[in-house]
């Protein structure tokens, strides 16, 4: 199992409390969004995270003002594995 | 919108009946051997297989051809049919059919009480070069019927009491999809929803909310909608042409369907082939990895006289029609991915950068307007596009074009951002010289023609 912070972008406004409280994990893209660090694809919107984040995570997904993040935990998908609607 | 094109070509022959004659009345007795490898065939002749039925066949006709059968019989067994028929979706993502329809059956087999999944036909297409299904509702609403009520009993088997039936489609195709389900058997247990005409209608989560609440917005997938979708059910959507495919597998078997295409892109497909005049938008029904080319002569188009061919729509890719395959799978330089099976071919005359410029400045207005990176990021590639097609010659514009497409892909609920970034970056791998020329300041033009 892994943890992965997921981003709801339909209610993401842009209001950054996140890149501050994870400055190694996210950036912020020209218009303030978040952006995930050295992550391409899917990555970046279910975004995998170190242990040594969780906490600092835990306490973005507390502290967003629009509730757009989440914590999930899921299994690693095999290299090459393809899921439906993903 | 364009309007509703019924490009669909001369009447079929059919075969079918001999077919059945000739032993393929139980394809779950059908011990399928895969066929001998091949490579992609060089020949485009398929017999029709969707559109057997001819034109606008209604449901005699339709079980005269394909004769009798009881959807609902097909259930048991379906699923390891579907596994060895090798199908894959035909509304873009080509995911395997069976996957998909074991994750929603599973799912709703995992709950503690049996849970009624639902299962929803997707009918809507949304893109303006997209016409083969509506064609396919048009003329075989019943194969779709017939597919959707298979793959309905095939997911209904765990104790459930039956599985929930929608079919999704613009307001175009209604009236002959409602007239087809008035006339067979257990048609009154499929419910109809119109689909609005927006690019993003038909995405998966946008077609279970529209259902659901009346809006066609994507929403945010935490769980996949094979585990939680339409009220909280397992939900599946299927493309119409995937449940017509699934019908006719159901019926014949998985050894028929593989008759068709290659081991790697088994049975048909239906391409929406458009492009310069004299050409006629045709719907055509191909085999697995048929090449390019052929499927452009096939419509009347000299391959040769073409700059640039789109495949897959607007979520898909520009290439040279040169020996390229149409197939989901292979080697990228080889092959091109049909996607939802759009073919929009270019004529030297035309401008790609325009053409690329005015598909971005649509998708950036269909955008839903709910992810930041999406209703921000499309507008601002396609104003820069725009300023390259429009004849400014700042080098940076391309530069800046590749990192905007870099920043907004993977971010948002549905996959929009990424399929536009995709088909602005094969615009600037195809149409490469085309920039250096604009940024230059002149437009030679694929054919040398300055614009």
């Amino acid at each position: 199992m892994k943890t992965y912070l997921h981003i709801d972008w339909t209610s993401c406004d842009g209001r950054g409390l996140c890149t501050e409280l994870l400055p190694g994990v996210l950036d912020r893209d020209d218009w303030g969004y978040p952006v995930a660090r050295g992550k391409v694809g899917r990555e970046r919107t279910d975004v995998p995270l170190r242990d040594a984040d969780r906490d600092a995570a835990q306490e973005a997904v507390f502290l967003c003002p629009k509730l757009a993040l989440s914590l999930m935990q899921r299994t690693v998908p095999e290299p090459g594995q393809r899921t439906p609607g993903r | 919108m364009s309007q509703p094109r019924d490009s669909y070509p001369a009447a079929p022959q059919d075969n079918y009946q001999d077919r059945q004659q000739a032993g393929y009345q139980d394809p779950h007795r059908d011990a399928y051997a895969p066929p001998p490898l091949q490579g992609p065939r060089d020949s485009i002749r398929q017999e029709p297989r969707l559109l057997a039925a001819g034109p606008d066949a209604g449901w005699a006709r339709h079980t005269d051809i394909f004769g009798r059968w009881e959807p609902q019989a097909a259930g048991p067994g379906l699923l390891e049919v579907l596994a060895e028929s090798g199908l894959t979706g035909r509304g873009g993502a080509a995911f395997e059919t069976w996957r998909k329809a074991t994750a929603t059956a599973g799912s709703g087999r995992k709950s503690l009480f049996a849970v009624r999944p639902v299962v929803i036909a997707n009918g809507a297409e949304g893109e303006p070069l997209s016409f083969k299904d509506r064609t396919l509702l048009a003329h075989a609403p019943h194969l779709v019927i017939d597919g959707l009520m298979a793959l309905a009993a095939a997911l209904g088997q765990a104790g459930t009491s039956g599985t929930n039936m929608y079919i999704y489609a613009p307001a175009a195709s209604l009236p002959r999809v409602r007239e087809a389900l008035a006339e067979r058997p257990r048609g009154k247990q499929v419910r109809v929803v119109q689909a609005p005409e927006t690019f993003i209608s038909g995405e998966s989560s946008a077609v279970v909310n529209m259902i659901a609440n009346g809006t066609a917005l994507p929403t945010d997938q935490r769980r996949r909608l094979s585990e939680s979708g339409l009220n909280g059910r397992p939900t599946l959507v299927v493309n119409v042409e995937t449940l017509a495919q699934v019908a006719l597998i159901a019926r014949f078997g998985a050894r028929w369907f593989r008759e068709a295409g290659t081991p790697t892109d088994p049975g048909t497909r239906l391409v929406s082939v458009s492009g310069p005049a004299p050409a006629r938008d045709v719907v055509l029904e191909v085999p697995g990895g048929v090449q390019l080319c052929l499927v452009l002569k096939e419509a009347g188009m000299d391959p040769g006289s073409l700059s640039a061919v789109l495949v897959g729509g607007y979520h898909g890719r520009w290439v040279r029609p040169a020996e390229h395959a149409l197939s989901p799978v292979g080697p990228p330089g080889r092959t091109a991915r049909p996607g939802a099976g759009v073919i929009h071919a270019l004529d030297l005359q035309t401008c790609g950068i325009q053409a690329t410029a005015r598909i971005v400045s649509y998708l950036a207005g269909q955008s839903a307007r709910q992810c930041g990176p999406c209703m921000f990021g499309l507008p601002a590639m396609a104003s820069i596009l725009n300023r390259i097609a429009g004849g400014e010659t700042d080098h940076r514009l391309a530069t800046e074009l590749d990192r905007l497409g870099r920043l907004v892909s993977g971010r948002g609920a549905c996959r929009h951002p990424e399929g536009t970034t995709g088909l602005v970056s094969s615009a600037l791998e195809v149409f490469a010289a085309d920039f250096r020329a604009h940024l230059a300041g002149y437009c030679t033009g694929p054919g040398g023609v300055a614009a």
